[in-house]
């Protein structure tokens, strides 16, 4: 569906890097999860995270957007040095991501419209009716009909919850959006359409998307790029085509195996 | 008109180019269009310009920055234009800022459905008396079906039909009435040090110090003892039994033992329930002691009763009956608590604000119930001359 943007192995000098992740080393309880992590994220890009059970996906997701401490190494975000930022800072750079979690992670006790609104209402001093109105258009724009403003977490379908959480990790116009497993749980005709929605929003944002996922068909339609994450570091990253060739054992089971094989690459 | 105040790079130029019949207008945005400058941005066509055929065209080539809150400021003054008849046309604009402003072009196209008006206020109060009422009646309702799903329960494994979840009565066991027992106790001693302290201070005005041990004997083995044992536990294990039961129902695990051939009266009500009618009786019985205990101490170190005295004084005055009497209401104690409590934990729904209501709903109907029992009791023994 897009033509890759860029791929790793040419024109690395002019592209910015908006993540850029350096000597990451993080553990728990003395077992490291990871360790001396290097990865870049460039602008307008739609990076994927593929790795197995237990090798850190989410981690690395949760450690650079600032919920996990790090024993050592740097994040940097639009070329600031994340962790190490003053609270006013953080909460300046925290403005430019969006995070949508796994289980969506919508508060419970608000309307989808009055979830999308919170970030607004926090943030920008806007009346009501405006951020109620902007919170409406996110809505829609996360491909929610605007009927679903007024119910509750709990009266949505898996699909919808995704798509609210994602309207309301858009909220504030972010410049990067981290997608945690976006498609898990999803039906194809819903994975493929949440796929397509990323897509246009990317295009239309210009929002650089990283996205922790284990669904082969995303990763084939529309990632520009996938890092794969084993042995506590990333093991190789390229496009889906370079990825099929890399020899490497865990690599060529994922990108070889059963279930990518009939994939057809554009 | 572009105004951007505030900000002196912003300019608008109003081009007329004054065609008979369909003028025509150009209007060139400029600068950053984003939400930090929501404040500032503002587009409106100017009167003349937004007259039914007239042509605006709006030049994008100077904007810096556009995001959706300066997109959807573009968006709703084209649509207002166009209401009136004008033509509008976007031109000049950056891929990606048509490209949004394409996607804003479709949204929000119709209000969102009003809020229900709300009507006169002695409407809603009704309707609110109304609601109130219902719920009164829904309550009462769910505590029978769950009495009756419990004692049926309860019968169907003492017939061997179905199992007793030996491992969980246990576990509710040591969690309400074990580790409840300090603070029940520490409790019951200082209430029992209060009364006799409070009490002796008048007896003694008529020099009847010595009934202090009647007063505090027969009060807090017939009445405080078990009421406060009673409160006290529905505010600790109580509140725990819905909160439980509540976020199993929010997670769906409720669900999932039902399908799993599970009964959840079996598997969460009954040893739950158990639980508390054991725990119940014994807490009353150490709440008894240690009021009694605290009573001694106020009695021999402040009021000056000797404990020899004391000793006689309280078992000719605590006959069993008394004792018994508070024992008799503690299982009652214990049903009203543990059914109200698995009531309002299957009563949650799926957010958080449901789980706090429910707990708090809980106590307070636990702790009014348990007060409003223990009033039914006094008047029966009364009548009863007991």
């Amino acid at each position: 569906m897009s033509a890759p943007v860029a791929t790793n192995s040419e024109g690395r000098g002019e592209r910015e890097a908006v993540i850029s992740v350096r000597g990451l080393t993080v553990g728990f309880s003395d077992k490291l999860i990871l360790e001396n992590l290097d990865l870049d994220v460039w602008r307008g890009e739609i990076l994927g995270i593929v790795g197995g059970s237990g090798t850190g996906k989410s981690v690395l997701l949760r450690t650079i957007i600032g919920l996990n401490a790090k024993q050592g190494g740097m994040v940097k975000l639009f070329g600031r040095d994340f962790h190490g930022a003053g609270a006013s800072e953080r909460v300046r750079l925290g403005r430019r991501l969006g995070v949508l979690f796994q289980q969506g992670a919508l508060f419970s006790s608000l309307t989808v419209l009055q979830n999308v609104a919170v970030p607004l209402r926090e943030h920008l001093h806007l009346p009501e009716h405006q951020a109620e109105e902007f919170a409406r258009l996110k809505v829609e724009m996360a491909g929610l009909p605007s009927d679903a403003c007024g119910k509750y977490p709990s009266e949505l379908s898996g699909g919808m919850i995704k798509r609210a959480a994602l309207a309301r990790a858009l909220a504030l116009d972010p410049d990067v959006v981290f997608l945690d497993e976006p498609t898990a749980g999803l039906d194809p005709i819903g994975a493929a359409e949440f796929d397509r929605l990323t897509l246009k929003l990317r295009d239309t944002l210009g929002l650089t998307v990283f996205m922790v996922t284990h669904d082969l068909d995303s990763l084939v339609e529309i990632t520009d790029r996938i890092a794969v994450l084993g042995n506590r570091k990333v093991l190789v990253d390229g496009t889906f085509a370079e990825l099929k060739k890399v020899d490497h054992p865990w690599v060529n089971a994922y990108f070889n195996g059963p279930r990518a094989e009939h994939l057809i690459l554009r | 008109m572009v105004v951007n105040e505030g900000d002196g790079q912003e300019e608008a130029a109003l081009t007329p180019d004054g065609q008979a019949g369909a003028p025509s207008y150009a209007l060139t945005l400029s600068g950053d269009w984003t939400m930090e400058r929501l404040g500032e941005l503002a587009l409106q066509i100017p009167d003349d310009a937004a007259r039914a055929g007239a042509r605006v065209v709006l030049d994008g080539s100077g904007i810096g920055r556009l995001d959706t809150a300066g997109g959807w400021v573009i968006e709703r003054a084209r649509r207002q234009a166009v209401a009136a008849g004008t033509q509008v046309e976007l031109r000049h604009f950056s891929p990606m800022a048509a490209s949004l402003l394409g996607v804003l072009a479709e949204l929000a196209q119709s209000d969102l459905p009003p809020p229900p008006p709300a009507g006169a206020w002695t409407r809603r109060a009704l309707v609110e008396i109304g609601k109130g009422a219902a719920i009164l009646l829904d309550d009462g309702y769910a505590v029978l079906v769950m009495m009756g799903e419990t004692v049926s329960a309860l019968l169907a494994v003492l017939f061997g039909r179905r199992r007793m979840r030996w491992p969980a009565l246990f576990s509710h066991i040591n969690r309400t009435a074990i580790q409840a027992v300090p603070i029940i106790a520490l409790m019951s001693f200082l209430i029992g040090m209060i009364i006799a302290q409070q009490g002796g201070f008048y007896l003694h005005t008529y020099g009847a110090d010595v009934l202090v041990v009647d007063l505090v004997g027969v009060l807090t083995c017939r009445e405080i003892g078990v009421l406060l044992t009673a409160i006290m536990v529905a505010g600790r294990s109580g509140s725990a039994f819905t909160a439980e039961i509540g976020s199993m129902k929010m997670r769906e695990e409720i669900d999932a033992m039902q399908v799993l051939g599970l009964t959840p009266v079996d598997v969460l009500v009954l040893p739950r329930l158990m639980a508390l009618a054991l725990a119940l009786p014994i807490l009353t019985l150490v709440s008894d002691l240690a009021a009694v205990a605290g009573s001694w101490v106020i009695g021999v170190f402040y009021i000056g009763i000797p404990t020899d005295v004391f000793l006689t004084r309280l078992h000719a005055a605590l006959t069993l009956t008394h004792v018994m009497i508070g024992f008799t209401k503690a299982p009652f104690m214990a049903a009203i608590i543990g059914l109200v409590a698995c009531v309002e934990g299957m009563k949650v729904k799926g957010s958080a604000e449901s789980l706090g209501e429910h707990t708090t709903a809980s106590v307070v109907k636990a702790i009014f119930m348990v007060v409003v029992t223990d009033g039914v009791f006094a008047i029966a023994f009364a009548t009863l001359g007991i």
